[in-house]
């Protein structure tokens, strides 16, 4: 550690000691996740304006190929990589540690970096017409699948890195105590991290090999691995999503730990239970008993659902106590009323909370269960669901620590901060009304992944009750609405990195993290 | 009291506050209620999709389904054989890019075994209005006992991407009361969509 001391810096707000590398780190991987994010948004519009039936915009092919670009861009890329800051955050930075074998972590971001471009170069080709799912037998090229096995090794360096980046401050003593609770809550996302690209690896170096016809494919077993892979990965979300809280709260308003053990063994439910729940994928699938189903997805899913339950109390919890202990102590609600409602890190974190809570984990728990699961495979309701749990709760709170991140890591002051301060209303509440009427739709049977509900060309006439123009039209509108408010955080974001105004060494960027040096002086 | 950032000193393994006892035991009281809700109505709702399941070869299930076909066939409509199996029996439904094929004549209040499955890629059976939904899967044979409650002229949607032609894989089933003349077809009508997802004694797989 004394030979890299030359390679720190002190960051002037938190007082963290920043190592180079960790910043670098962070930096790239927080560009490609947004450049992502852009390339995810643009085909979200895309697609949304042709499942807007009185647009219709795209032609049969191109969505479907669009509809495979967004799903890859936001559910892998944008995601993932920002996960990747996240843990770079987590580990060194918040245990002022150095990063152990920068030249592994850099390999570990070449790799992601190319296999993107693998993914994406065979995507927009129109040679992975398969969708986000990609299930088999539906074929797409060999490089499709080989460029995802090549993203996640490349994840799996930097998991690896991040563990050991946790040995290593332990062995040189950067921090007194135990791991800060946003750190264990990001090693619990790096756990399932860990198992999920398993299963990753276990899916699509088979499926790789079936592509070059060197191996069968059996339908079945792949719909079953993929889920391994396909719902731990949404885990990993829900486990950093949940970090993000807390380190939110901490910036934002200085919100305490109520109870270390709770939010703690809360976290180790995720790494336990998650990935049989996968088996609420396949509850009407040929291939497995209703023993297995019920089994798995009703045990071991509420365990996990009981972890976000106690993450749900004990989050706002502790910001209503960083709040009182501000002094916002008159009556029952003065700390909610007087909370930093302009701050775009405090409005997206309470968004993210209650979106993913009451939309989100209602929805998903409920379809998880045998019964009604037979009436919402498959349709809107689906889509309605995961567009409530992924992009209000762990998009918006991935935004909103974005707009400390600029200050805190990047250095610039955050541009267009009255934009920025509307922004989460506008994603929020966009998100809110998409995935409220998405869901609505699906009650009346309307497919998910469907070009053309008028069923043009086929053989027998369908046509869907009125009310489904009507919630369709409104799911328009709370998309396109979401569109605008993820337009600003884009534009905000790479304004602020590439053009912005450099913070002074000594300021406390007041304009741009207006809580961050009273809840900093508490937390360091 | 410390923030999410800051490494708790000392041992932090404390008793867990009153209000945040009671908020665990509540949430995990309503976690044991589905717990035990999804078997419990398993056993004592109609609407469960468990069945008969086995792996077959996707042409072995095209030929039992031909054969089937040719014995009961009573029709045509828009190009497809129009099927109308005796009560009790066992009954084939293929799903292939992008068709499903034979139309059914069914039974209200009859017992029949329904099998699935998909000559080529996943195909989603989602049965309108009634919005029951079954994943099909090459490979596999999915035997649903179903008994049709209610009369009518039904729609089978694909929902499970398939290729290019996904939108225009639109299947039939009719069902008639009991006593309606074997052959006379119903009409191609519009289905009426007021019959919600709901109504959902027909199809009780």
């Amino acid at each position: 550690m004394t030979t890299a001391a030359a390679k720190f810096r002190v960051c002037p707000t938190t007082k963290l000691r920043v190592h180079a590398q960790a910043d670098a780190l962070i930096k790239a991987n927080a560009v490609v996740a947004t450049v992502a994010l852009l390339i995810g948004g643009l085909a979200a519009i895309l697609v949304l304006l042709t499942r807007w039936q009185a647009v219709h915009l795209l032609g049969a092919e191109m969505f479907y190929r669009v509809l495979t670009i967004h799903g890859m861009n936001m559910l892998i890329f944008f995601i993932l990589f920002f996960e990747m800051a996240v843990l770079y955050f987590a580990g060194p930075v918040l245990l002022n540690s150095r990063v152990p074998a920068p030249k592994i972590a850099w390999t570990g971001f070449v790799l992601m970096v190319l296999g993107t471009l693998m993914v994406e170069w065979t995507m927009f080709t129109g040679r992975a017409d398969v969708l986000f799912t990609s299930y088999v037998p539906l074929r797409a090229h060999p490089l499709f699948y080989l460029g995802v096995i090549l993203f996640a090794v490349g994840a799996v360096l930097a998991v690896c890195i991040f563990f050991a980046s946790l040995v290593v401050a332990r062995r040189e003593r950067t921090y007194e105590g135990s791991v800060p609770l946003v750190t264990f809550g990001a090693l619990t996302a790096a756990i399932i991290a860990a198992i999920t690209l398993v299963h990753g690896a276990a899916i699509y170096i088979p499926t790789f090999l079936w592509s070059l016809d060197l191996m069968p494919m059996d339908a079945q077993v792949y719909r079953l691995v993929w889920w391994g892979l396909g719902h731990s990965s949404q885990q990993i979300n829900v486990a950093a999503m949940v970090s993000v809280w807390y380190l939110l709260g901490a910036l934002t308003v200085g919100a305490v730990v109520l109870n270390e053990k709770v939010s703690r063994i809360a976290f180790v439910l995720y790494v336990l239970f998650i990935s049989m729940a996968s088996a609420h994928h396949l509850l009407v699938d040929p291939g497995m008993g209703p023993a297995w189903k019920v089994w798995n997805t009703s045990y071991f899913m509420y365990m996990a659902v009981l972890a976000s339950m106690i993450h749900g109390f004990t989050v706002p919890g502790g910001i209503e106590i960083g709040m009182r202990l501000r002094g916002y102590t008159k009556g029952l609600f003065e700390w909610l009323r007087r909370a930093p409602w302009g701050d775009p890190g405090f409005s997206s974190l309470i968004f993210s909370i209650v979106v993913f809570g009451f939309v989100g984990g209602i929805t998903g728990v409920t379809f998880g269960t045998e019964q009604i699961n037979i009436i919402a495979h498959n349709t809107l309701r689906i889509p309605g669901h995961f567009h409530a749990t992924v992009v209000s709760g762990t998009a918006m709170a991935f935004m909103g620590v974005t707009y400390y991140v600029i200050p805190l890591i990047f250095r610039k002051k955050v541009a267009f901060w009255p934009l920025a301060r509307i922004q989460p209303y506008l994603f929020a509440g966009g998100m809110l009304i998409f995935s409220i009427t998405m869901t609505f739709a699906g009650t009346f049977g309307v497919p998910r992944r469907h070009w053309d509900i008028t069923f043009s060309g086929a053989p027998f006439t369908l046509e869907f009750s009125p009310a489904v123009d009507l919630v369709m039209g409104m799911m328009a509108l709370g998309g396109l609405m979401a569109a605008l408010g993820g337009g600003i955080y884009i534009l905000v974001t790479v304004w602020s990195v590439f053009f912005g105004e450099k913070m002074e060494g000594g300021d406390d960027g007041e304009r741009a993290a207006p809580r961050a040096p009273e809840s900093a002086s508490a937390a360091v | 009291m410390h923030t999410g950032l800051e490494p708790p000193r000392g041992v932090w393994w404390k008793p867990i506050h009153r209000s945040e006892k009671i908020w665990i035991a509540l949430a995990f009281a309503w976690c044991m209620v589905l717990f035990a809700m999804m078997p419990f109505w398993h056993l004592r709702g109609g609407q469960n999709p468990s069945g008969i399941r086995h792996r077959v070869d996707p042409q072995a299930f095209l030929a039992r389904a031909q054969e089937f076909t040719a014995n009961y066939q009573v029709g045509e409509d828009n190009g497809f054989p129009v099927v109308e199996p005796p009560p009790g029996s066992d009954i084939y439904l293929v799903g292939r890019m992008w068709n499903w094929s034979p139309v059914l004549r069914l039974r209200r209040g009859v017992e029949y075994t329904l099998h699935l499955s998909s000559l080529d890629v996943n195909h989603g059976f989602s049965l309108y209005p009634l919005n029951i939904n079954i994943q099909v899967v090459p490979g596999y044979d999915y035997g649903l006992r179903v008994t049709p409650g209610e009369a009518g002229d039904f729609r089978l949607v694909c929902n499970e991407f398939c290729g290019i032609n996904h939108h225009t894989m639109v299947g039939r089933i009719i069902v008639v009361d009991d006593g309606a003349p074997v052959v006379g077809l119903v009409p191609d009508g519009e289905v009426s969509a007021t019959r919600t997802a709901a109504a959902n004694a027909g199809g009780r797989p």
